[in-house]
């Protein structure tokens, strides 16, 4: 079963005052370890599909077609939004791992190497047709 | 189906065979499109049987046979569509004629299609695309799998830019004297973008992707021993060696990127730097010095120097003025502002980069910022560089830059 795995980022002002930005150099570290090591040990299990991290919010645009079909753009989104900065698509046996392992990300070390516990949204991915239907 | 792993001896020598292969094809049939997935289904054959059978007494003319049975069988199903045959028919026709391009020597026949692999009226990702399938002889898969795109994506990237290549009328052959210069210049662009993508990998969390690199010195090379006396190739293929050269210092085990004054330079590959050089000090003197030489140059400059301390700075800062007065990259720029700094001071450098500051081109790059935290820092301005080392990190596209610059801010923020 594959799942996706999404990492969300508050931009209100006092989220953005706890976040990454103000942590201090040794927490920085840290974090990007163990989010590297994170992936590297799913790709070992055989499970990872893929993981992606996203640029940072402040150029995100909402896009529209004008009447002609031009883009209009919406944006940039100052304050109170959350959005989506990374994800993990991962191939695993059933529900509970997938759990399992969003809660390991979920874990990631904060300030003072304490656990963020930050909310990881799981959702299946749709799968293909089955290979027969009879 | 999967083809076997193949071992490496049979590997190298199908990437070595495929573009002399594709040359004759294409020389024979003027299909350009056709001939390339007649050559590609070839090297598939050949990479399924010769592991189990042995490879042929003459590995050449094995492919070149698949391939021209594969056109035409071709031709053949081609040939409900009369019309359409009878061109077919006629061009294979003129082409068993001996014209000029058939009396070419083969050599020629791999610079005929980077050439047209490269040539300007392509997109640089088509270009990049089918320079590394018809030239480099790697599979779709593996293309798709070293820019980490769907095998479909890069399969239809890849015909597309066939397709252009047909629309737009691109000759079969080798440019004229005056077009060839410029040409040339699209190939060597074309090469320098392989280097980058597989040395700092524009997408991914991955820092390196060497098989890239290493694919692009493979094709510099290539185009150096058929063009010995152009001094920019020889620079390009300086350039890429003396860069490379610094690969295992650039990252630390976890994936951090380590600049280049904190590098373990230990690691760097001595033999490489040596062979940097000497193609860069025996091309110098033939005159005409380009971009690819001068960059080549500054690098040598950093890889000669036993500790970033001994970097000779005022030698650095005399080829970025050289380099600035020949383009007019905002790159360029920058990187003149971070040499001037480390010979007349921060201060300096800080001066040059607001002259930057109007410029459209570097408006939201991430490098200005990072840029003016670092020298901002050596000025003694922590708070300046932790705010720029922060927008820097805002900025950029790059996942291990980030948390490079990440830590730099939080560096400087908490001690």
């Amino acid at each position: 079963m594959k799942f996706i795995l999404m990492m969300g980022m508050q931009t209100d002002k006092e989220s953005m005052s706890k976040g990454i930005m103000t942590w201090p150099k040794e927490d920085v570290q840290a974090h990007i370890e163990f989010m590297i090591g994170f992936s590297k040990e799913l790709k070992d299990a055989g499970e990872l599909v893929s993981a992606e991290g996203l640029a940072w919010p402040n150029e995100a645009k909402l896009v529209r077609a004008g009447k002609d079909g031009t883009p209009i753009t919406d944006g940039v989104f100052p304050e109170s939004k959350e959005f989506l900065i990374g994800y993990w698509i991962i191939d695993v046996e059933n529900t509970e791992r997938a759990y399992q392992v969003a809660a390991r990300a979920s874990a990631a070390p904060g300030p003072g190497g304490a656990p963020l516990n930050m909310p990881i949204e799981v959702r299946q991915v749709m799968s293909g047709p089955p290979e027969e239907i009879q | 189906v999967t083809a076997p792993s193949l071992s490496v001896p049979i590997e190298h020598l199908l990437r070595e065979l495929t573009p002399q292969v594709l040359g004759t094809v294409v020389r024979r049939f003027r299909d350009f499109a056709a001939a390339e997935d007649a050559v590609q289904e070839a090297s598939l054959a050949a990479a399924m049987q010769w592991p189990l059978d042995g490879t042929p007494n003459n590995p050449r003319a094995w492919l070149t046979q698949v391939a021209f049975r594969r056109m035409a069988d071709h031709i053949r199903s081609e040939s409900a569509r009369r019309r359409r045959e009878s061109e077919v028919a006629h061009e294979v026709a003129q082409s068993s004629e001996s014209t000029p391009f058939e009396a070419a020597p083969q050599e020629d026949d791999t610079l005929v299609l980077l050439f047209m692999c490269c040539h300007p009226a392509l997109t640089p990702a088509s270009a990049i695309a089918l320079t590394l399938r018809a030239v480099g002889g790697l599979t779709t898969a593996e293309i798709a799998h070293a820019f980490l795109v769907p095998e479909a994506t890069m399969a239809q990237r890849i015909s597309r830019a066939k397709q252009s290549i047909k629309n737009s009328g691109i000759p079969l052959q080798l440019p004229t004297s005056e077009e060839r210069a410029q040409h040339l210049r699209a190939v060597l662009h074309v090469l320098y973008l392989i280097f980058n993508e597989g040395y700092t990998s524009s997408a991914g969390p991955q820092l390196r992707r060497a098989d890239l690199s290493h694919e692009a010195m493979r094709l510099a090379r290539i185009v150096h021993n058929l063009q010995p006396d152009d001094t920019e190739v020889a620079g390009l293929l300086a350039l890429m060696l003396l860069t490379d050269a610094r690969r295992l210092a650039r990252t630390s085990v976890a994936g951090e990127l380590i600049p280049i004054t904190q590098q373990d330079r230990t690691l760097w590959d001595k033999q490489q730097i040596a062979e940097g050089v000497a193609l860069l000090s025996a091309t110098l003197p033939k005159g005409s010095v380009g971009p690819y030489q001068l960059q080549a140059a500054i690098a040598a400059v950093h890889d000669e120097a036993a500790q970033a301390d001994d970097t000779d700075w005022p030698q650095i800062l005399a080829l970025y003025d050289l380099l600035k007065r020949m383009s007019d990259n905002p790159m360029v720029t920058l990187n003149h502002a971070i040499a001037a700094a480390m010979v007349h001071g921060p201060t300096k450098g800080l001066e040059l980069l607001d002259g930057l500051n109007a410029d459209a081109r570097l408006a939201n790059h991430h490098r200005l910022d990072a840029v003016r935290a670092h020298l901002l820092e050596l000025a003694g301005d922590r708070e300046g560089a932790v705010s720029h080392y922060r927008s820097a990190a805002v900025k950029t596209g790059s996942l291990p830059e980030r948390n490079y610059l990440l830590t730099q801010a939080a560096r400087l923020s908490s001690d």
